[in-house]
């Protein structure tokens, strides 16, 4: 089951990047996690591992992913090492005006279960899509935010180097 | 004398052969649990769970990720355990299904021709002391229900009540394999019928007790069956909302000195429980709808 979810932000892909590539970011504005915990010595990057548990339903899916892409300020992708097979990825892109796109792809599959398994993919979907825009919101909301404090700092920056 | 002494070991055999395969099928072994099997049925667990009991487990993190606990809930829900199942799935997608993870049942559910060999599959054993400190010694979280057969019939209207009966075995069991104990505090099972009376007269004038170790013979309106008696063959529950919530660990030794006192520590367990019960119990509204 593949699902996608974007929205505008009014804020520099540098300004996206900056939230999304910080770990500790995830339990603050993605809807439904339970954990993300850093596995291992590094934090974020290629190849950084975390523990992740998403509610979905009556149970915490989840286990263990790998980030397998990170191209700086566009793409970050994961897939599942462990666990739940599923697979992530962030897609920003540049929209000109300081504004970008942000999308939000995620993928999953249910080993074995017959119809049921079918039927739990579908079921998933829903309650899924709606964490998905909820995070998009949060999100936003967060980056916006952050995009506002840097635009002020430098505004103070500014009026300190040339005092009127 | 040779040939009336053949027909009779043949019967001895056969009669062995029956036997071992009943202990066995009765008691379930700690090999029988099978991952890819629970991983199977996942889905069908997820689908129910989530979109006709409307279920809720709370705080899984509780339990100690890498060493072996003695989860202890509150027994629900007659001979359709409905929050066990939703339990069982919770950890298996909270752990994974790798980590071994066994729970307690009644002989006579582990017996069962269809639905005994599903239980054996994931993780079931059949309820004894023996049996939880052999899974225990292997590192695995083991579930009991110390309130068997007596709680799970309980009236509806005792729903929020957690009642051992003074079973104990839980903390001796905690005890002897050195082992914290997680308690698990569910509300809802005892709405998926209307549980009228556990008929414990019933069962004892009966006999059960001695004959298949039954303290009750309840009585409930359930279906499809309306007034069921003794809930042998189970019942379609309906779509009560379950709520579990998994409570801190409880280190005996380190709460309650190098040598605890059982009773101590009984009265300590059920009395958080109790409290967490009350605390589920405020949180509903409505019977069933929850």
């Amino acid at each position: 089951m593949r699902l996608g979810e974007s929205t505008q932000v009014a804020a520099t892909p540098e300004t996206v990047w900056y939230i999304l590539a910080d770990p500790e970011n995830y339990l603050r504005f993605m809807s439904g996690i339970t954990h993300w915990e850093v596995v291992g010595q590094k934090p974020n990057g290629l190849g950084a591992r975390y523990r992740i548990l998403i509610r979905v339903g009556a149970a915490e899916v989840g286990g263990l992913v790998e980030m397998v892409e990170w191209n700086e300020p566009f793409d970050i992708a994961w897939h599942s090492v462990t666990g739940v097979d599923h697979r992530g990825r962030w897609r920003i892109r540049e929209r000109g005006e300081g504004r970008c796109r942000v999308e939000y792809r995620f993928a999953y599959g249910v080993v074995g279960g017959g119809v049921a398994g079918m039927l739990m993919q579908l079921g998933a979907a829903l309650i899924v899509r709606r964490q998905m825009r909820r995070t998009l919101q949060q999100l936003k909301r967060q980056v916006e935010q952050e995009q506002r404090r840097l635009e002020a700092e430098r505004r103070r920056a500014a009026r300190q180097v040339a005092p009127a | 004398m040779y040939y009336v002494e053949a027909p009779r070991g043949l019967a001895a055999k056969a009669l062995d052969y029956v036997r071992g395969r009943a202990s066995e099928r009765l008691r379930g072994r700690l090999d029988d649990r099978d991952p890819d099997y629970i991983r199977e049925v996942l889905p069908l667990l997820w689908l129910i769970s989530t979109f006709y009991f409307r279920a809720e487990v709370r705080d899984l993190g509780n339990v100690p990720p890498d060493r072996p606990v003695l989860l202890v809930g509150n027994h629900s829900g007659g001979n359709v355990i409905v929050d066990t199942f939703i339990f069982s799935l919770a950890f298996s997608t909270y752990f994974g299904v790798e980590r071994p993870f066994h729970q307690l049942a009644h002989n006579l559910a582990i017996a069962w021709p269809f639905a005994g060999g599903m239980l054996r599959k994931s993780g079931t054993l059949s309820a004894s002391h023996e049996h939880a400190e052999e899974a225990l010694a292997t590192g695995a979280p083991v579930l009991v229900y110390p309130g068997g057969d007596w709680e799970t019939h309980r009236p509806s209207w005792q729903s929020d009540r957690v009642d051992f009966a003074g079973r104990d075995g839980f903390v001796r069991l905690a005890l002897d394999a050195g082992v914290p104990i997680v308690p698990v505090v569910s509300i809802g099972g005892q709405e998926t019928a209307l549980f009228l009376s556990r008929g414990a007269r019933l069962a004892k004038g009966l006999r059960l007790d001695r004959m298949a170790r039954l303290k009750v013979l309840p009585i409930s309106l359930a279906l499809p069956w309306g007034l069921n008696v003794g809930d042998f063959a189970g019942h379609l529950p309906l779509p009560a909302k379950i709520t579990i919530e998994v409570l801190p660990p409880i280190d005996l030794e380190r709460e309650f000195g190098p040598a605890p006192d059982v009773d101590e520590v009984y009265a300590h367990v059920t009395a958080q429980m109790q409290e967490a019960l009350d605390g589920l119990a405020a949180e509903r509204r409505w019977p069933v709808i929850g």
